[in-house]
């Protein structure tokens, strides 16, 4: 009788132990979740907007057309925005790996903690040093030494994006590696370094990612200077600055189709069951549907949509016949839970797209018959599209991740395995409230300074004369000096 | 074990991640203090004096803070898990304050009215105040070591161990240091009113750091023992508490002297020396186990592969000097008093 009140009383502890390690799992996930969808809203943008910023300073110097100036003058104000809630927001995700994931940074830091140190010393430094020059070294440097310094700064962006993505790929396609150790020692360990880099999905990630960041740039510019257009401000510099912000995205939402494919393909080959979430097949053995837009049902194990029959099939197999591995197919334990979230992340990714590359071709369709800026349409649609680009590339990686479970590396180790034993869920509460605190703070901030430099606008042709005015009391300050 | 040089690679990346925090000491340091002095400045063109020699730097400065944990996590990642998920608690709100205090530096100068001035004020102020704080609090506790048991268990409560007397001690050591080498960085790039400020404020800091140092290390010869070993095992390893004696006495005779540079010079010595001191207190151990050495972090238990500390080891051989010469490239390009200009803060 005792023997039985102890079993009970034992399976009792450990069932709480395991509902506090399941809340400790999921509030860690939640906080990762939180922390990195925030930081994702500014490198994108920081990114994109480098590439402007370098196309205006190049027309700058080859044109010596002030307008170019004043444009790469205002846009640096608003990527210093940008840049610096990246910086803050990221030094604390490139620390949540140990707070709250330190099984899981044991397992990966041969690996991901290399390539996190590339990221820092080739990249982070590159940027961060240069970015001095960008912000205040106008007046202080030749245009020559900016440009470069806002080339620097630029190249370090894409550069630091390379490492990331090539850390979370090796997570998601792990390759020259070995396990060393057991249990909770287990680890990896590099056995080739470049196999790791190059592994079969960082470099069409990378590049998907980059287009990604091209495009947040792109849209930001051109929803800005539309709405210069409407107020009928700065007409002349906004103008030239839509016609080349719709070029970088017309190009980047073609080329975006072509990488995201490729995307999909290597998750065909690598992560059947990420792909069989993506779109929702559940059958183990039959040819798949692609899906442009639908709704799974779970329990039911059926997909409702729009569909191209055998899509799937032929994007993975290249014959619309040929079966494709269903989540049926896969073990419980060894596939994504959250099928129809990861389903709708990844399609609205996907609509977005779609929607970029029509708008983006409709606009250069209108620019070639001249009537670009007549339709007041156009404008608004400008306006508002700015949060398409960010919307997909938050959706992309919840797809990708979400999609990976319940793999923090596939195949190698589980979610569930990875997070900290020493952090408690009230540890962890305390540190998610803290976060949305001071990021919710921290948006309305950006929203507001955002919205004060935009409503200042770039400097134009009056500015001009009091622009040169002080530039001639610098001289005359530096002539009395070397005097 | 394979050796470089006469080191083992384990020793080597302990060298090289005690560099890089040692950088970023120096760096965030001054930073970080003269941040702690905001306040006390009451004047506005004093403020905006102060923030304008931080505002172009401080971003790069954290670069440091990045590329050491990056170093750390690749190269000790057991004890970067460690030490990040036992501290949990003081270090979140470390990242919250750094988070705050970026803000801070960014935000105050947007809006004309002074409320807004004022609360940016104090923000940037007490954040950079328990930031100084906080790292010497979470050195403290490191010197120290945590309950660290089988397989990397945490048999402690995790929201009161970090706050204890030693901790404490070194968090106001540190905070001290970090003034000091603040106020000399202020001296060197500002004129007028808070220039003058500055030298009283910087003998006021400089004389305290000194009395906690002492106060510190008398407490480790009694309490800690076990961080004297490598001191007592090894006579030359004595020349560094010594050094920093004379590096802060140096620091007194150059302010004396007004040659501020040097003396901001020797600052940044000694707050190398110090990390110097650190190291050589832990060394080989990272993260001693209040329960049982057997469960000790030490460098050796802690390393990635060698292969892997190989290939970090030409990074840092490749990038080292590129970044040491493009920092040195923007402190030269902002050499010099601060200016204000319409780009400032």
């Amino acid at each position: 009788m005792v023997l039985k009140l102890n079993l009970i009383i034992v399976k009792f502890v450990d069932y709480f132990k395991a509902l506090k390690k399941l809340e400790t799992e999921i509030l860690a996930r939640i906080q990762f979740a939180l922390t990195i969808s925030f930081h994702y809203i500014y490198p994108p943008l920081s990114i994109g907007l480098g590439l402007l910023m370098v196309i205006f300073e190049t027309l700058y110097l080859k044109t010596k057309n002030q307008d170019y100036h004043h444009l790469a003058h205002f846009w640096t104000k608003i990527f210093a925005l940008t840049f610096g809630i990246g910086v803050v927001t990221g030094i604390v995700m490139e620390f949540e790996f140990g707070t709250n994931w330190a099984v899981y940074s044991r397992y990966v830091g041969d690996i991901f903690g290399s390539a996190l140190a590339a990221e820092g010393i080739f990249a982070f430094a590159l940027e961060s040093g240069f970015l001095g020059i960008l912000l205040f070294g106008w007046n202080r440097v030749s245009p020559k030494v900016h440009w470069f310094a806002t080339l620097g700064v630029f190249l370090g962006s894409m550069f630091s994006a390379v490492w990331i993505v090539v850390a979370n790929s090796w997570q998601q396609t792990p390759r020259g590696y070995k396990i060393v150790g057991e249990g909770l020692h287990a680890r990896a360990e590099i056995v080739d370094f470049w196999a790791m880099v190059f592994n079969p999905s960082s470099v069409d990630r990378i590049l998907h990612v980059w287009f990604g960041c091209f495009l947040a740039g792109a849209f930001l510019v051109l929803s800005v200077h539309a709405y210069y257009l409407i107020k009928k401000r700065h007409v002349e510099i906004s103008k030239m600055a839509i016609k080349i912000a719709l070029v970088v995205a017309t190009i980047f939402s073609l080329a975006q189709l072509v990488m995201g494919s490729r995307s999909a393909e290597v998750v065909a080959e690598y992560q059947p069951a990420k792909l069989a979430a993506l779109e929702g097949i559940y059958e183990e053995n039959e040819p798949a549907d692609m899906y442009l837009m639908g709704w799974v049902d779970e329990k039911n194990e059926k997909v409702y949509g729009i569909s191209v029959p055998g899509g799937l099939s032929f994007l993975t197999h290249g014959d619309f016949k040929t079966p494709v591995k269903g989540l049926k197919a896969f073990p419980e334990d060894e596939k994504p839970s959250q099928v129809n979230a990861v389903f709708q992340f990844y399609h609205v990714m996907i609509v977005i797209g779609l929607f970029l590359i029509a708008l983006t071709l409709y606009s250069c369709f209108l620019w070639w018959k001249g009537k670009l800026f007549d339709k007041k349409h156009l404008l608004y649609i400008f306006i508002f599209s700015v949060f398409l680009p960010q919307i997909a590339n938050q959706v992309g990686w919840f797809a990708a991740e979400m999609g990976r479970q319940p793999w923090v590396v596939y195949g190698l180790l589980r979610t569930s395995d990875a997070f900290s034993e020493a952090v408690t869920a009230n540890q962890i509460l305390f540190s998610i409230i803290l976060f949305s605190i001071v990021y919710i703070f921290l948006f309305i901030l950006f929203i507001y300074i955002l919205n004060k430099k935009i409503q200042k606008g770039p400097e134009d042709e009056s500015d001009d004369l009091d622009m040169s005015h002080e530039h001639r009391e610098e001289i005359a300050e530096v002539l009395m000096r070397k005097n | 074990m394979e050796a470089f040089l006469g080191l083992d690679y384990p020793t080597i990346w302990f060298l090289v991640v005690g560099g890089l925090f040692s950088g970023y000491g120096i760096l965030d340091g001054f930073d970080f203090g003269a941040g702690a002095w905001h306040l006390f400045l009451k004047k506005e063109e004093s403020r905006r004096l102060a923030l304008n020699a931080v505002g172009p730097v401080w971003d790069g400065n954290e670069v440091w803070l990045v590329i050491g944990g990056g170093a750390l996590f690749a190269g000790f990642p057991v004890f970067y898990s460690i030490l990040f998920s036992f501290l949990y608690i003081p270090f979140i709100l470390f990242l919250i304050f750094l988070i705050f205090r970026g803000i801070a530096i960014e935000f105050r100068g947007k809006e004309p009215m002074q409320w807004w001035k004022n609360a940016w004020d104090i923000a940037y102020c007490v954040s950079s105040i328990l930031l100084a704080f906080s790292l010497g609090l979470m050195a403290g506790n490191v010197l120290q070591g945590l309950p660290i048991g089988k397989d990397y268990s945490y048999h402690g409560d995790a929201l009161f161990d970090f706050i204890n007397p030693f901790a404490l001690l070194t968090g106001f050591t540190t905070l001290f240091l970090f003034m000091a080498h603040g106020a000399i960085f202020l001296i060197l790039k500002t004129k007028g009113l808070i220039r003058m400020k500055m030298k009283a404020y910087l003998k006021i800091s400089m004389g305290l750091f000194i009395v906690l140092f002492v106060a510190t290390s008398i407490y480790i010869f009694i309490y800690l023992p076990d961080l004297t070993s490598f001191i007592r095992t090894n006579e030359w390893a004595l020349i560094v508490p010594i050094l920093v004696i004379l590096s802060i006495a140096n620091v007194t005779r150059l302010n004396a002297r007004k040659k501020f540079f040097k003396a901001f010079i020797f600052s940044a010595i000694t707050v190398a020396l110090m990390m110097g001191l650190v190291a050589m207190e832990l060394y080989p151990v990272l993260l001693r186990s209040t329960i049982h050495p057997s469960y000790d972090i030490t460098i050796y238990n802690a390393a990635a592969s060698i292969k892997t500390l190989k290939i970090m080891l030409i990074f840092v051989a490749i990038g080292g000097p590129l970044v040491l010469s493009y920092t040195i490239f923007v402190y030269k390009t902002f050499s010099g008093k601060v200016k204000i200009d319409e780009h400032s803060y």
